[in-house]
């Protein structure tokens, strides 16, 4: 909902907390997850997530989330699907080219990420959207990363 | 007889050390000589004498032609269509690649065949969006974005890999560009966001239309601030506006442009409204000309190029060069053998 998405990036700091409990949370069950299987828990959890995001965030599964740079402000709801943005096109008033009743994406990704710890994130280049991950859970895959990478800190 | 820079249709000049290009336009900028550029806008034709007749009113006044790639969403002559004509005899556009068109496998097959062709310079664009256009019942891509379009030309040229990781046994040597918009909002980011596109791999950049000098100033400073004027060679865009009216439709109705009121207002207070455009635009290219960063201009005339010559000429701004064009060097061989 865009009311919604427009309150959760003036909250932005929040949401980051709220977000990293979670991602700790999800890293504490990964022995649990594993034994299950991630292949079976994808599926529930994909519908899940994208429940609590399409409320949240007007989430698009894109499956390749990232919203932790983009100031809570998911990037796939720009028209141009800009990963990189705000294009151009920006109207004075702040609001899109191509929707003109809707607030650019990305002066909201802007707005937000001033206020989160991690705000500095935004001025990372991203890399072109996989789209085979398109419908699945993006909370999975981070979980997968981020033990792969503490395994390989460990070693 | 040959001279030294004149090119041989078909055949690249050697890339000089340092160069990521074959191509003129890095030379010229590399030499920090002032750089001009302007929008060569496509025919609604498949007649390549009209490439050929639009790309001749510039000749001795501009060091690349960008040729675009559909425009405000609108369908004209293809952009590599364009490049194709045009390096057939000698001219060194400037390739504009938009992602709103075609995904990451097609655009990676232009850029090879461009390449090929011997286009030396390539501009990244996101592009406008289909709804700005005259077919807004299309389907827009937007596969990549501009940041990403860099990303990946550049890994193909200086990895030679396309973006799956596959190996490209002759990479793509060209001179990366793209676009900027100090003028739209939020003005604070705008200069990050420059910072972003170099570090994707912009080496040079035209603006959008700028009406708004001391707002380009600032975004100058914020970038120099950054330390982004020694890494990219900026050409801030300008043109004329052949009247008030049209100014005020351009204002309203072209996504990302910002004109002032009182560039408005001063064309509508004058006799001759389109000879006023053109004196305002050859201020504006003086005025740019002297700020610090500012390393040449990009002129976007839209039906009115034949002003363009006119314009370079009274800005003065080529200090007496005449960029290389096809028949430059042969006239001046014939004028030396009759004095």
């Amino acid at each position: 909902m865009y009311k919604v998405r427009r309150w959760v990036v003036r909250h932005s700091q929040a949401f980051e907390t709220i977000y990293n409990w979670l991602e700790q949370g999800l890293v504490k069950l990964h022995p649990v997850m594993q034994k299950i299987g991630y292949q079976r828990l994808e599926k529930p959890v994909a519908i899940f997530e994208k429940l609590c995001k399409g409320l949240l965030f007007d989430c698009k599964m894109c499956g390749d989330c990232a919203l932790s740079a983009t100031g809570m402000s998911c990037s796939m709801n720009c028209p141009k699907n800009i990963r990189n943005g705000p294009c151009g096109g920006v109207r004075q008033n702040g609001n899109c080219e191509v929707q003109p009743e809707m607030r650019c994406v990305w002066m909201d990704a802007w707005q937000g990420s001033q206020s989160m710890r991690a705000g500095k994130q935004i001025h990372a280049v991203q890399l072109p959207v996989d789209h085979t991950l398109q419908g699945s859970s993006a909370w999975l895959r981070k979980v997968r990363e981020v033990v792969v990478k503490q395994e390989q800190s460990s070693k | 007889m040959i001279f030294h820079d004149e090119p041989t249709p078909g055949e690249m000049l050697p890339i000089l050390e340092g160069h990521t290009s074959a191509g003129r336009l890095e030379r010229v900028l590399r030499a920090g000589l002032f750089a001009v550029t302007s929008e060569l806008s496509p025919p609604d034709s498949a007649d390549p004498q009209e490439v050929y007749d639009r790309a001749q009113i510039f000749d001795g006044f501009v060091d690349g032609m960008n040729a675009t790639d559909g425009s405000g969403a609108n369908c004209h002559m293809s952009s590599v269509g364009m490049c194709a004509l045009l390096t057939r005899i000698g001219y060194a556009p400037i390739m504009q690649i938009s992602c709103r068109d075609r995904n990451r496998i097609a655009i990676q097959g232009d850029v090879l065949g461009g390449a090929a062709m011997g286009v030396t310079n390539m501009l990244c664009l996101t592009g406008d969006g289909v709804q700005a256009g005259d077919h807004p019942q299309a389907k827009a891509v937007f596969d990549l974005d501009c940041m990403s379009l860099l990303e990946t030309i550049r890994g193909m040229r200086d990895k030679g890999e396309f973006l799956s990781g596959r190996r490209i046994s002759t990479p793509p040597k060209v001179f990366l560009g793209a676009a900027s918009n100090p003028f739209a909002p939020p003005h604070d980011f705008r200069p990050y966001r420059l910072a972003k596109k170099i570090a994707a791999g912009a080496q040079f950049i035209q603006t959008n239309y700028c009406f708004d000098v001391p707002r380009f100033k600032e975004f100058m400073a914020r970038s120099r601030d950054l330390g982004l004027l020694e890494k990219v060679f900026i050409l801030p865009g300008v043109g004329p506006m052949a009247s008030a009216k049209t100014a005020t439709w351009i204002r309203n109705n072209v996504p990302g442009i910002h004109i002032p009121d009182t560039v408005i207002t001063r064309l509508a207070g004058a006799k001759d409204q389109k000879r006023e455009g053109q004196k305002l635009c050859v201020e504006l290219i003086q005025q740019l000309s002297e700020i610090e960063g500012v390393s040449g201009i990009h002129v976007m005339a839209y039906r009115q190029e034949e002003a363009v010559a006119d314009i370079i000429k009274c800005s003065g701004v080529l200090q007496g060069r005449t960029p290389w064009y096809p028949g430059r060097d042969q006239q001046r061989l014939q004028e030396s053998y009759k004095t």
